[in-house]
């Protein structure tokens, strides 16, 4: 994307941004995040459909706040992340430069985070049918098979928290999971701690996912673990009636309505 | 073979349902002894995963129960744990946990009676249901291997 490439050299030449956040060449035939502070390496910056990690992860990283104020390329997941981070206090505007990339692969840049908002109104989340499928599958087991089927999905899983640390909003700096004293959830690949690691993941994510799948993706064993913060999103949009990141709504679970319903308090 | 006796675990509010079971105590209304107790400040402070080590601890059954809403001491910790509930029930649901198993409720404390009402309740469905061995299973499979 020459494009791309001009604008970010413009950036770095200007000394508007030290930093740009991108895709480069990966191993294999994979690509990867590349961190440009050099004008002259801004060719290294490619865009495609095998650009799928969540850049807006790095957002937060104290070791990429250090280097400066960075510009990153953002196609629709990246954007959504930033929204949502930007909701949350943890990104400001004036700290960052957002390079976006429409579906159609055309450059646009953002003024604001509210003009991100103004544009993701456009390119709702939205559930694909083969997930929503999946999700009434198992939902449609009766509860001791729907049980098996999740021990036996997460049964690969080693808690290398991948998923964590793809995610652009696991973004505090400790981690339940890091304290051993006591030891909250088994860090053994045990069933017990496997389904906990998960349960509690996904309640953090609860009413702030946007469905960006870069848990999914990090996987190393290919868990389904996006069907749990899929399922999530669609539990939040009927109970609470919000879908998406939203800079002037509080998250789902940040928030209440004294008349919200339920059905199962006595 | 003995009757299966249910072990049941309550997580309760300090400022309504526990002294709603103190009422129930003090006005020597009788309901079944399988429940334990354990008493917070708010049903705001009831983390979900204390429900889940309940569950891995050996619990058949759970109650949650707290201040009626507009009731709460703290103003709005019921209406933040009610919406918790409700995503963590859905979730549950979902990695078939058996939400059955789990009673949310609300009991003021001038509600002695209603305290009762739902432990007797409670254990009746959890009798019904019979121990939690799915989940007990998956607690205890490392005990199981060594065992083997």
């Amino acid at each position: 994307m020459n494009e791309l490439i001009q604008k970010a050299t413009i950036l770095l030449e200007s000394n508007s941004v030290q930093v740009v956040i991108g895709y480069g060449k990966g191993s294999a035939n994979r690509t990867r995040a590349i961190f440009i502070t050099q004008a002259a390496d801004c060719e290294k910056l490619i865009f495609d459909s095998r650009c799928i990690q969540n850049l807006a992860v790095y957002l937060t990283k104290q070791e990429i706040k250090k280097l400066g104020k960075p510009a990153i390329v953002a196609p629709i997941p990246v954007l959504r992340s930033i929204v949502q981070l930007a909701a949350e206090n943890q990104i400001a505007e004036n700290d960052l430069v957002v390079l976006g990339v429409t579906p159609e692969s055309e450059l646009v840049e953002f003024e604001s985070f509210a003009a991100i908002e103004t544009f993701l109104s456009t390119h709702r989340i939205e559930i694909e049918g083969k997930y929503q499928k999946t999700i009434e599958m198992i939902k449609s087991m009766p509860v001791s098979e729907r049980f098996a089927y999740w021990v036996k999905e997460l049964e690969p899983c080693f808690k290398c928290y991948a998923c964590r640390s793809a995610c652009p909003l696991c973004y505090c700096t400790r981690c339940t999971v890091e304290n051993n004293q006591p030891q909250w959830i088994s860090v053994a690949s045990h069933p017990l701690g496997n389904l906990e690691w998960h349960v509690m993941r996904a309640m953090h994510l609860a009413g702030r996912c946007t469905d960006c799948e870069a848990c999914y993706n990090a996987c190393p064993m290919g868990i389904p673990i996006h069907l749990l913060t899929k399922s999530m999103l669609q539990d939040v949009a009927e109970n609470f009636g919000t879908y998406g990141p939203s800079l002037d709504k509080l998250n789902a679970l940040s928030s209440f309505k004294p008349d919200d319903k339920e059905s199962f308090i006595r | 073979m003995t009757e299966f006796e249910p072990k049941i675990v309550a997580f309760v509010c300090n400022w309504c349902t526990y002294a709603g079971a103190d009422l129930t105590g003090t006005s020597r209304i009788k309901y079944a002894q399988n429940v334990k107790i354990i008493r917070f400040p708010c049903t705001g402070r009831i983390d979900f995963m204390l429900l889940l080590k309940a569950f891995g601890e050996g619990a058949d059954g759970i109650i949650v129960s707290g201040c009626h809403p507009n009731d709460c001491h703290y103003t709005s910790g019921n209406f933040h744990a009610r919406r918790r509930w409700i995503m963590f029930r859905g979730l549950l649901d979902l990695l078939g946990i058996d939400i059955r198993r789990i009673q949310y409720s609300w009991v003021s404390a001038a509600e002695g009676a209603k305290w009762a009402d739902i432990v007797n309740s409670t254990v009746k469905t959890i009798r019904e249901l019979g121990p939690y061995t799915d989940y007990a299973k998956v607690a205890g499979y490392l005990e199981k291997e060594v065992k083997e």
